[in-house]
């Protein structure tokens, strides 16, 4: 059976373009993709992965405030018993260009499995999707 | 006279209403009181002896029946996720045309089944999981029901991949069971109707006899839904139209009754302002929302704690009455008549403040998302700005001199704009209360129903 995965761009943001272009290349890659869009909260995210039964969510964040839009969300998955979900995030995490591997950290101490800089295409978080849920 | 005969076994009223089926008119309207407990056929007798009389060589060929006696269709929902397959359950539930007397989330525990098993639901849909989606909430909840609540028949519509396990926890355990399309198919969409059509076989076939009314299939040709589905499905057949008739359009029915006030909206609910986002469950194209708290009645004391009596004095500036006191007066005087024009005025203020209240709740809302490039605005519910007729049944607006007053107070206000209520609708009066009956016609006779409805809704 096809891998269901919750994607969406998190928060009060609303670039629509990423979103769909990497709703396309998870779809021929092979997975069911559970669209939640634009302007989606933590909650929208977990709720969506509960009902559909998900193996991982993809977060993107596009306007800046990624890091405080993220925060939390790995905690709310294990009050909501997802307990062992993939977390991706990427897109353009924080403001500007930063240091990368500080941003990378502060996402992974925060409980995400992956986290990607900007201007990753979609090919590397597939095969690292493939890796992690052993396909 | 060759005629059909509808009825409405209604809480208090049993309501006939004879159509001439060449002409297309209503011949006669009679109502009698509703005798569920001795025995159902009674009050129905009084109200036809008072049919025959009105029209002498009258012959029936058909009878047609709804019903909301007995305390109506009663239900519980059980979904996953409350704002997802809980809500859709729900949904469907009231769209059925029942009172939806509790709604469970997540796995069953004994103590919710206890509760449960005491709000005595006549009928329990059960949902969970999108299709190939979550599967152990629902069948865990399967198998809370089987083991627990024996006697209630349940309707199915979840996640399908766990429909096999299902059946079989219900044939072992020999509940009475239908199994339908998942509410929620995919996430986000809404996929009401084949559950609402499986509530209705299951009303026809199981619930009717339940609440002492097999009496009654002896004489009719069948009690086909509850009450609130047949004005449901008057509202839909009159927006849409039928292959022959045109409809009139996105519609909003404003049902002010003594123990609830509903709202039935026909209409997709698209945005209709350009920048809006539409988020969360999609909306049903035909919903009903049902208020327990808004009634002129039954209700009035709930209403005047929901709302505040501020709020009612908003619409009664200069009433003699202390609000909470009117309220509770009412309350526990059920069949209160209004007669002065203190009184008069009183009902029609706590019918504004139902209308608005009741619309607010089944409207969409819009809310400002600010962003560092200044608003944008997203939309959860359906906008009804640009719907084009609001009509208005029930008692109190119905006996109104001025129900145009009432049916405004539903409308979009500058001072809450959130609110996605109707700008500039033409209003109607369903002065011969005769939507329940035609949406029970429609069933059979769409093109007539939808025929007298054009010619015996009101404007005003
Ligand atoms: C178009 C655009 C807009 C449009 C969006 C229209 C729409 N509804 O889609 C509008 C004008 C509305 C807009 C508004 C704003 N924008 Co703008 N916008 C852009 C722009 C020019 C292009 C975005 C785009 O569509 N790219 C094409 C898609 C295909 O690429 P993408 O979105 O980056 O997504 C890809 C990757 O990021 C990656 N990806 C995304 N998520 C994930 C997740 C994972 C796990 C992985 C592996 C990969 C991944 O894969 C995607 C597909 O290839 C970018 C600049 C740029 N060139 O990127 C700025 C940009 C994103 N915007 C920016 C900003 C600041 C804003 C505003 C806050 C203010 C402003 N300056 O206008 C507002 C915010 C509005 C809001 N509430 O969201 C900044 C963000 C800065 C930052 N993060 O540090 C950018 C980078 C411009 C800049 N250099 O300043 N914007």
């Amino acid at each position: 059976m096809k891998k269901k995965i919750v994607l969406g761009v998190i928060g009060a943001d609303c670039h629509a373009v990423g979103n769909k272009v990497l709703d396309f290349a998870l779809t021929e890659a092979g997975f069911e993709v559970v669209n939640i869009g634009v302007l989606s909260s933590q909650e929208d995210f977990i709720n969506a992965a509960i009902e559909t039964d998900a193996s991982a969510i993809i977060v993107s964040s596009l306007y800046g405030h990624g890091e405080i839009d993220c925060r939390g969300l790995r905690e709310k998955c294990e009050e909501a018993g997802l307990k062992d979900i993939l977390l991706y995030a990427g897109g353009n995490l924080v403001v500007g260009k930063q240091d990368w591997e500080p941003v990378r950290k502060r996402f992974q101490e925060m409980g995400f499995d992956r986290v990607y800089p900007p201007g990753t295409p979609p090919e590397v978080d597939i095969e690292h999707l493939k890796e992690d849920l052993k396909i | 006279m060759n005629a059909l005969l509808l009825i409405d076994f209604g809480s208090t009223y049993t309501k006939l209403t004879a159509v001439d089926m060449k002409k297309e008119e209503i011949i006669a309207n009679t109502k009698s009181l509703t005798t569920v407990q001795s025995d159902i056929m009674i009050g129905f007798q009084n109200a036809y002896h008072q049919i025959k009389e009105k029209c002498k060589d009258i012959y029936f060929d058909e009878i047609l029946a709804c019903s909301s006696a007995a305390g109506g269709l009663k239900m519980v929902a059980v979904g996953l996720v409350p704002e997802l397959t809980a809500e859709a359950a729900k949904r469907a539930a009231l769209g059925a045309g029942s009172r939806v007397l509790g709604v469970y989330s997540h796995e069953l525990t004994q103590r919710e089944i206890k509760a449960m098993i005491q709000q005595t639901p006549d009928i329990i849909l059960l949902a969970g999981g999108t299709d190939g989606g979550n599967k152990d909430c629902i069948i865990h909840n399967a198998k809370m029901i089987a083991k627990y609540i024996k006697n209630v028949p349940v309707v199915v519509s979840g996640n399908i991949k766990a429909s096999d396990e299902i059946e079989e926890i219900f044939k072992e355990n020999h509940i009475y069971y239908e199994i339908t399309d998942n509410v929620m198919p995919k996430l986000n969409k809404l996929n009401v109707e084949p559950a609402r059509e499986a509530i209705r076989q299951i009303f026809m076939k199981k619930i009717v006899e339940a609440k002492g009314m097999k009496s009654a299939e002896s004489m009719i040709n069948g009690i086909l839904m509850p009450t609130p589905a047949a004005v449901l499905n008057a509202a839909k057949i009159l927006a849409d139209g039928t292959n022959t008739e045109e409809g009139i359009g996105d519609l909003i029915v404003i049902d002010i009754g003594g123990a609830t006030t509903d709202i039935h909206s026909i209409a997709e609910g698209e945005p209709t302002k350009p920048g809006v986002m539409k988020i969360g469950l999609e909306e049903p194209y035909a919903k009903r929302t049902v208020e327990g708290d808004l009634g002129m009645r039954v209700s009035a004391e709930s209403l005047c704690h929901s709302v505040s009596s501020k709020k009612i004095m908003k619409f009664v500036p200069n009433t003699k009455y202390n609000i909470e006191e009117r309220c509770k007066y009412l309350t526990q005087n059920v069949n209160e008549i209004p007669n002065t024009l203190e009184e008069i005025e009183f009902d029609e203020a706590l019918s504004m403040v139902a209308t608005e209240v009741a619309m607010e709740r089944h409207v969409g809302v819009i809310e400002d998302v600010y962003t560092p490039m200044g608003k944008i605005y997203s939309q959860v519910g359906k906008d009804l700005l640009d719907a084009k007729y609001v009509i208005g049944t029930g008692g109190v607006l119905v006996h109104s001199k001025n129900p145009s007053k009432i049916l405004r107070a539903g409308l979009y206000n500058e001072e809450n704009p959130r609110y996605l209520k109707p700008t500039d609708p033409k209003l109607l009066i369903d002065k011969d209360y005769i939507l329940s009956s035609m949406g029970l016609m429609a069933e059979k006779y769409p093109d007539i129903a939808i025929r007298i409805l054009k010619k015996n809704l009101s404007n005003v």
